[in-house]
């Protein structure tokens, strides 16, 4: 129930994501192509990486 | 003026050795770092990578003022007040221009005569933009209560916190149910005060990636391999003259 409360929460999280994704590759490269080709790649993996640590916890807290 | 070039990678995988790197005119790469701290993204602009500056700007300015939206501006403020460190301002004064507002604000409102003024206004809701903008919030100081008997200057303070408190709590006569304004304002923001508050110190920290890119250009994403390349280089190169 905390849950499902919170959960529209985690949609602040996306306008994050998209920005540091976006200036941390364009720290990486000069042109627009490759700095976009590497944020979208960062960006997965940082969602992933959040989407893991959910789970894990959402586990640990479900557990009787 | 000084000019120092940086090398980039053109290719996303620099690693391979067909990449060919592409020199960029730094200009006077501490001018650079000054203006892209000042405001994002001007130091690129200055550098003539203008593609790189608005996205900066876009990227790192919109954040921050996503993030001042959420918290009403009040989420932005300076205070090394013994009863409230805002280490977070560290992270959001790397924003530059667009967060030096807070430190004015510090310093204006070291006069608590001032913030009564500001919070009866508040009260009557005639506030002035100078009366909330980046302000610090009245954080009631507990100590001075509990330091027993005071002296002249220290009673004045005393009332003036005591006169503060009943604006912000007008009806509330128990000194319990009384709030100071920190209080009132988490209250009221709720979650959002800490988003708010998030928002601008990631943008802040952000702007310190954008501000090392205009002082030094951008990062080798395989220093490794660049190394290598270079090494290469220098062989082919003592070869040829051999």
């Amino acid at each position: 129930m905390l849950l499902a409360v919170h959960i529209n929460d985690l949609w602040y999280a996306l306008p994050l994501i998209v920005s540091v994704s976006l200036v941390y590759s364009a720290t990486r490269a000069e042109q627009m192509r490759p700095i976009l080709t590497q944020a979208l790649r960062f960006g997965t993996w940082v969602l992933g990486f959040m989407a893991a640590a959910f789970a894990v916890l959402y586990w640990l807290s479900a557990r009787p | 003026m000084a000019k120092t070039l940086s090398s980039a990678p053109v290719s996303d995988r620099p690693a391979t050795d067909d990449a060919t790197p592409e020199l960029i005119d730094l200009l006077d790469p501490w001018t650079a770092g000054l203006l892209a701290w000042l405001v994002p993204g001007w130091g690129h602009w200055y550098q003539g990578r203008r593609p790189k500056a608005i996205l900066f700007f876009l990227c790192i300015f919109g954040t921050f003022a996503f993030g001042c939206y959420l918290g009403e501006t009040r989420v932005v403020y300076a205070s090394w007040r013994p009863q409230d460190h805002r280490p977070a301002y560290l992270c959001q004064v790397a924003v530059g221009l667009p967060a030096l507002p807070a430190l004015v604000q510090a310093w204006r409102f070291r006069d608590p005569n001032l913030q009564i003024e500001a919070a009866e206004r508040d009260a009557e809701h005639h506030a002035r933009l100078g009366d909330w903008f980046m302000a610090p919030p009245f954080v009631l100081d507990t100590e001075l209560f509990n330091r027993g008997p005071a002296n002249a200057y220290e009673q004045d303070q005393r009332t003036l916190q005591q006169r503060l408190l009943r604006i912000f709590n007008p009806g509330q006569v128990a000194a319990d149910d009384q709030a100071d304004e920190l209080d009132l304002l988490n209250k009221r923001l709720n979650r959002y005060f800490e988003f708010g508050t998030v928002y601008t110190m990631i943008a802040g920290l952000l702007n310190i990636l954008a501000i090392y890119d205009a002082i030094g250009g951008p990062a080798q994403s395989d220093p490794v391999a660049a190394k290598r390349r270079r090494k290469q280089d220098a062989d082919e190169t003592a070869e040829h003259a051999a």
